[in-house]
């Protein structure tokens, strides 16, 4: 599984991350998280409000910081 | 009974009836200031909390994508408008600036419609018309959201006639985007929206509120009148002008402090001057231009600041000359 965060470098997104990790753990998964600050690559996603969640190549979440439950469950 | 709990009139009494049973007067200066203070920072704190929950909780059912779709089908005047108004509704924290910005102009949506949404999103934001709405009432409050809009509507617009196109970094209109997904939240998701944006600003904005509140409920039992209605009030035309300087290097939390200028008004400074204050906080933000030195030249940037902002000094001195 390939997971990225994506975000301009905002407190939000270092929080998405955050929980990107415990959510990871909590589910015993292992998976590389990325995180993607360079712009023209976010655009790419079609993102335009940080941070969002990437999860092999799919964009899940858009523009809000998701609770760890909520991506144990993305994890599955 | 409803009206009771809205004014929050049980609170105001709740407050002088505990600091009398203590055996503080109220009546005096001491007493006053602390019941000020008790009194203000109750109010404000539990109506920041409902209202950003609720508000939030609206937001959710708009997104920047969204916004995006329903601006590139609009035109002419009437998009200024519509990108002013959107920019109220629309969830969008200032950090994302310049993905927002590469997304509408990649989308076809003219500059000045751009910067219509730029301009009014920040001013007009939850956490500001709650605090107005807690210190002065719901007309001022109701007074500064269309403000925010006309300012944005008109900056917008004069950006569009001024056709600063060329201002725009030439990467900008190279980036291709990928399509977006537009997802609907459950209303699970949207009560975790809420919850977090409470918490988000809540967390953000107390500290600077009791200090807000403290120095409020001081100039409230001790400054002068006279000194300061004559250097800060409706009459001393520097006034809008200082208030809009001093708020560009602050951040937006600075909004906070307003509750200084609730006691400033009572001792005779113009609300015109209050309002002004606050728009700059979050209009023009030092940390804003520098993200937004990716995506534009510095040319734009002097140009938006100096539009908003003199926008700005005129809807301050309106106010001043009407309330």
């Amino acid at each position: 599984m390939e997971i990225k965060v994506l975000g301009t470098g905002c407190k939000k997104c270092d929080d998405l991350y955050n929980n990107v990790i415990k959510a990871l753990s909590q589910a015993d998964k292992d998976a590389e998280v990325e995180k993607v600050e360079d712009i023209v690559s976010i655009m790419s996603f079609g993102v335009m409000s940080s941070p969002a969640l990437v999860i092999d190549g799919e964009v899940l979440i858009v523009g809000r910081v998701a609770q760890v439950e909520e991506i144990v469950n993305l994890l599955k | 009974m409803l009206k009771y709990i809205f004014s929050f009139a049980w609170l105001d009494q709740g407050t002088t009836w505990i600091l009398n049973r203590i055996g503080v007067d109220t009546g005096e200066r001491f007493g006053g200031s602390i019941h000020f203070f008790i009194y203000d920072t109750i109010k404000i704190l539990i109506l920041l909390s409902m209202m950003v929950f609720i508000i939030s909780y609206m937001r959710s059912y708009f997104s920047v994508e969204r916004t995006k779709k329903i601006l590139e089908k609009l035109g002419g005047f009437k998009a200024h408008v519509a990108a002013s108004l959107l920019g109220i509704v629309t969830p969008f924290c200032s950090c994302s600036s310049v993905p927002l910005f590469i997304g509408f102009i990649e989308g076809g949506i003219p500059l000045g419609v751009t910067f219509s949404f730029l301009i009014t999103s920040p001013i007009v934001n939850e956490a500001a018309f709650v605090i107005l709405l807690g210190t002065f009432g719901l007309k001022i409050a109701g007074y500064y959201v269309v403000s925010g809009v006309v300012l944005g509507v008109i900056g917008g617009y004069i950006i569009h006639i001024l056709k600063l196109e060329r201002y725009v970094e030439e990467y900008v209109y190279q980036i291709k985007m990928g399509d977006s997904v537009i997802k609907s939240l459950s209303r699970r998701e949207r009560i975790e929206f809420a919850k977090s944006n409470v918490k988000d600003i809540v967390g953000r904005i107390w500290k600077y509120l009791l200090v807000g509140i403290g120095i409020g409920a001081l100039i409230h039992g001790w400054a002068p009148e006279e000194v300061l209605s004559k250097y800060a009030g409706p009459e001393n035309p520097f006034a809008v002008l200082f208030a809009t300087i001093i708020a560009i290097p602050l951040y937006s939390n600075a909004m906070g402090t307003i509750p200084i200028a609730e006691a400033l008004i009572n001792k005779g400074v113009g609300m015109g001057t209050a309002m002004a204050f606050m728009m700059a906080t979050t209009a023009l933000s030092l940390p804003e231009m520098i993200l937004l030195r990716k995506v534009i030249k510095p040319k734009l940037i002097t140009m938006f600041t100096g539009i908003t902002g003199v926008g700005i000094i005129i809807v301050g001195y309106l106010f001043n000359m009407i309330i």
